[in-house]
């Protein structure tokens, strides 16, 4: 026993990496592999944002201007495959992965060369999707809810890129899944039990069953879209027995537990950050973890709310009606639980609560829209319009895009070892706060006047809003470049040194190493009382 | 067909009879009592969440003012509160049974689509719309009226630029008219925002939907699903006639569509010229084919074949009028024998073989097109 403990004390003074590429192809070690995923995730965010512009910029004023409507409907679609997949999916597990072992006192993740295979096959699938854009035809062009028959009968063969692409996205997700619950299951520290476990390393917990449970259906679902197109099957083709709805059905079983994947792990990062800067313990923890569980199994439950418009028994629509609103009490709990947090606390307003605040007004908002959008026959008419639009945006960029913000002006200190350029911070959030509302709030107002989603052409009184919309567009996106010097900046170790502590009111294992995070840390567990 | 006499008709229909009031920055009440009560539930739990909203942010907002470090304030040792916890579960709760039990009953009448007086069948397919009455021998297709130049910048765009057809659907006041809805191709969404119907068109499948349109008028919606290139480009409109009017209308309808037949009789014994053809066919490639196969003939390399110096439209006549006329199955391409007449059937034909370089000289005539129709 007493070998095993010197040869990882050994193991502390040199730490066996190869020099340059070959150190991050080869890493095995969860701070490389997260730091991997965050840089992957924010090319990819800049990359999909990229789109948006080319989206905002045909929608500046009516007419057809900058791109043909079969190449804008490549944009929408690729733009929410690579959010989705490339961004926010891979930013969280990034975080995961720097940061649940050294929150639950664990030296690496518990399957460290899965943890390798599951990244590197991410940046494989993502050159596949975009290859495709450059086909003769084009890439996806059939939103990146791909319904079929559209994605069937009438798509190009562009479509086999996607399905492929598609596979292995969920095969990295689902291997990072299986890393994150063996990981906690067997790795926290002697003393960290079940409700001693940090918010952030909770809702990792259960959005990575919520992963094993989904993302085989979305794998289910492209196989079928693949079949159908290309082998004579008829799943989704009433001509041979099938049912295009019941594509609907299986993409929105898969569908919807996604979105909580996309949440769950925010709510825990604004439950770490909105207590540090309170400098008062969490209000309720152990609702918040029951809330996230009764929105996580929720979230099995309500997939057809995406589907009002398909035709369905009234029955089902009552039912999926009521489950979806029941979904706003857990929710709301959590809400009320950190304005509790901050009630009588004493609060100060560093980068990473600026962010922290934003997120839990817009992402309210969100939810506002969402509830409204749960009443089904008011949804008859919000369905497929941009207050759709409008709403999803707030719950996923002023929610889980600002959520992984606040996390990286949180935990960037420690990562790096230097502050953060408070300047650059300050322009970054402001900008980003104002544009994004400008962005996102007036089209809950052309989407109520009527404008249709996916529309790359409008009728003339949506165009005022329009112009609006797109300026605010381009200033978001412009807005994240200063996060981009930022970040190169506090990775090139230039800044005020960080404390091993950064934040006077930071609470939990990883701030009891110093900053920067030694390569290897834990080896000896911590005890937790 | 006389579609230009009767887009004229309908254009001065339309600016005699009133337009919907509508908001640029909220729903619209809509024109039936069920778009009514809809507007009501929408304006109802938006109210309840502007009141949530300023209870939960003005709490936030005063701890934010007021509990400021800055200021001293020392942090309180509470963390958590059964009974505030109980409270803030429980409240939320009974407020969502407020407002489920009116959705609930709006929503029931909603799906209610029986003892229907007009029923009218809903085809939407790539990118336009086609009304069948069910009770009368009446049915056209209703396609985007925007020039094409309107949406290409070249000229300026008018008032009801993208949500104008060729051939509104006309509907009675007064009586409930049922909506048949389906699609022969990819699936679509007919929706009409004062009437508060928003009802996929899935293909081979058939949805209900109804509607009781208290005043006359002219309602203007859209398609709201995706369906591919031309989504953006297939609005609905609809005009809600009284019901004396409406009957004439429809008699006037069963008679053109009738003549019309008749004189597509007469035509199979002339002989068009190659001039005449090639204007007509232009007109028709134009409206029914330009949108995939592109004004130049060229197509979307990838999505779309060219018809410009494809082996069909150069060398097979046969399979060129089968396509045509039966499309392709599995694939985009349409069949348009119900869509044009035997007339625009043989120009447009004619024209693509003598279009963008195709120099067949070779002309294809209404009897052609019939004989394969018929199958002589």
């Amino acid at each position: 026993m007493s070998s095993v403990a010197d040869d990882l004390h050994h193991d502390e003074h040199h730490d066996h990496k190869p020099a340059g590429i070959m150190r991050w192809l080869l890493t095995t070690n969860h701070k490389d592999i997260g730091t991997l995923y965050l840089w992957f995730a924010f090319i990819m965010f800049l990359v999909g944002g990229a789109m948006a512009m080319v989206i905002r910029a045909e929608l500046f004023q009516p007419g057809l201007q900058i791109v043909e409507p079969n190449f804008f409907n490549q944009m929408t679609t690729v733009h929410g495959l690579i959010m989705v997949f490339g961004a926010v999916m891979p930013a969280f597990t990034g975080l995961a992965n720097w940061m649940v072992p050294l929150m639950i006192g664990a030296p690496d993740m518990a399957l460290p060369r899965m943890n390798n295979w599951s990244f590197w096959i991410l940046p494989g699938a993502f050159l596949i999707l975009l290859s495709s854009l450059f086909l003769e035809g084009g890439g996806p062009n059939f939103g990146w809810t791909f319904y079929a028959p559209l994605s069937t009968t009438f798509s190009n063969d562009s479509t086999a890129l996607f399905v492929f692409s598609v596979h292995i996205m969920g095969i990295s997700s689902i291997m990072g899944a299986i890393n994150v619950i063996v990981t906690i299951f067997n790795m926290r520290a002697p003393g960290m039990t079940w409700m001693k476990m940090p918010m952030f390393v909770w809702t990792w917990l259960i959005t990575a069953f919520l992963l094993i449970a989904v993302m085989p259906v979305l794998a289910g679902a492209v196989t079928m879209v693949l079949t159908d197109k290309y082998f004579g099957t008829s799943f989704f083709d009433a001509a041979g027995g099938g049912d295009p709805v019941m594509f609907q059905h299986i993409f929105w079983f898969f569908g919807h537990p996604e979105v909580y994947i996309m949440i769950l792990p925010a709510f825990g990062i604004i439950s770490h950050i909105v207590p540090t800067f309170s400098r008062k313990r969490l209000f309720g923890y152990s609702s918040m973890v029951y809330a996230t569980a009764s929105i996580a199994l929720l979230s099995f439950i309500v997939w057809a709310h995406h589907m009002f418009t398909t035709g369905m028994p009234l029955f089902a629509e009552m039912f999926f009606m009521f489950a979806t609103m029941l979904i706003s009490v857990p929710t709301g709990v959590k809400v009320f639980n950190w304005v509790a947090t901050m009630w009588r606390g004493s609060i100060s307003y560093e980068m990473p609560m600026m962010f922290a605040l934003a997120f839990i007004v817009l992402f309210t908002i969100g939810g506002f829209s969402g509830l409204m959008l749960a009443i089904t026959p008011v949804d008859f008419q919000y369905h497929d319009t941009y207050f759709v639009v409008a709403h999803f945006h707030y719950v996923l960029v002023t929610g889980a895009v600002f959520s992984i913000m606040a996390a990286v002006y949180y935990w960037l200190p420690k990562w790096c070892g230097k502050m953060y350029d408070v300047t650059l911070a300050k322009w970054h959030f402001w900008c980003s706060m104002i544009s994004v509302n400008l962005l996102f709030f007036p089209m809950h107002f052309v989407g109520l006047a009527g404008m249709p989603r996916r529309i790359p052409d409008y009728a003339l009184q949506f165009a005022d809003f329009n112009k609006w919309i797109s300026i605010g567009g381009f200033a978001f996106g412009l807005s994240q470049l200063i996060f981009l010097a930022l970040v190169i900046k506090a990775s090139r170790k230039i800044g005020e040194p960080a404390t091993a502590q950064v934040w006077d009111g930071a609470e939990g294992l990883e701030w009891e190493v110093p900053s920067p995070a030694p390569y290897h840390t834990f080896e000896t567990p911590p005890e937790v009382k | 067909m006389g579609k230009g006499v009767l887009t004229a008709i309908c254009a001065t229909l339309a600016s005699s009879v009133a337009v919907a009031e509508r908001s640029d920055i909220n729903l619209r009440k809509g024109v039936t009592d069920i778009s009514e009560q809809v507007y009501g539930l929408h304006m109802t739990i938006f109210y309840i969440c502007v009141v949530i909203g300023v209870l939960v942010f003005g709490a936030m907002l005063y701890a934010m003012i007021f509990h400021r470090k800055s200021k001293g304030a020392k942090p309180a040792n509470f963390h958590e509160s059964v009974k505030v916890e109980v409270a803030w579960t429980i409240v939320p709760f009974l407020i969502l049974v407020g407002m489920a039990v009116p959705a609930a009953k709006t929503l029931i009448a909603m799906e209610d689509t029986t003892e229907a007086d007009v029923t009218i069948l809903v085809t939407g397919s790539q990118w336009k719309w086609h009304y069948k009455y069910m009770d009368h021998e009446v049915d056209y297709f209703s396609l985007l009226a925007t020039q094409q130049e309107q949406i290409t910048n070249k000229f300026d765009k008018g008032e009801n630029y993208l949500l104008e057809v060729d051939r509104p659907l006309v509907i009675p006041t007064g009586q409930k008219v049922r909506f048949l809805i389906t699609s022969d191709d990819v699936i679509h969404s007919w929706w009409v925002p004062d009437f508060a119907i928003k009802k996929d068109a899935n293909p081979g499948f058939i949805n209900e939907a109804w509607t009781k349109v208290n005043e006359p008028g002219l309602y203007r919606g859209q398609c709201a699903e995706l369906c591919g290139k031309d989504h953006g480009f297939m609005p609905v409109v609809v005009i809600a006639k009284e019901p004396a009017e409406y009957e004439r209308w429809i008699a006037e309808q069963e008679q053109k569509q009738l003549k019309a037949k008749e004189k597509e009789q007469k035509m199979l014994a002339m002989n068009m010229e190659m001039e005449e053809l090639m204007d007509v066919g232009k007109q028709v490639y134009q409206s029914a084919c330009a949108a995939c196969h592109m004004p130049n003939g060229e197509g979307l390399p990838g999505v779309f074949p060219a018809l410009k110096g494809s082996d069909v439209a150069l060398n097979d006549m046969p399979k060129h009028i089968d396509v045509v006329v039966n499309g392709v199955p599995g694939t985009a391409m349409q069949a348009f024998a119900k869509q044009l007449s035997l007339k625009e059937l043989a120009a447009v034909i004619t024209y693509e073989r003598n279009a963008w370089g195709n120099d067949t000289g070779e002309t294809v005539q209404a009897k052609d097109v019939n004989a394969l129709i018929t199958g002589n």
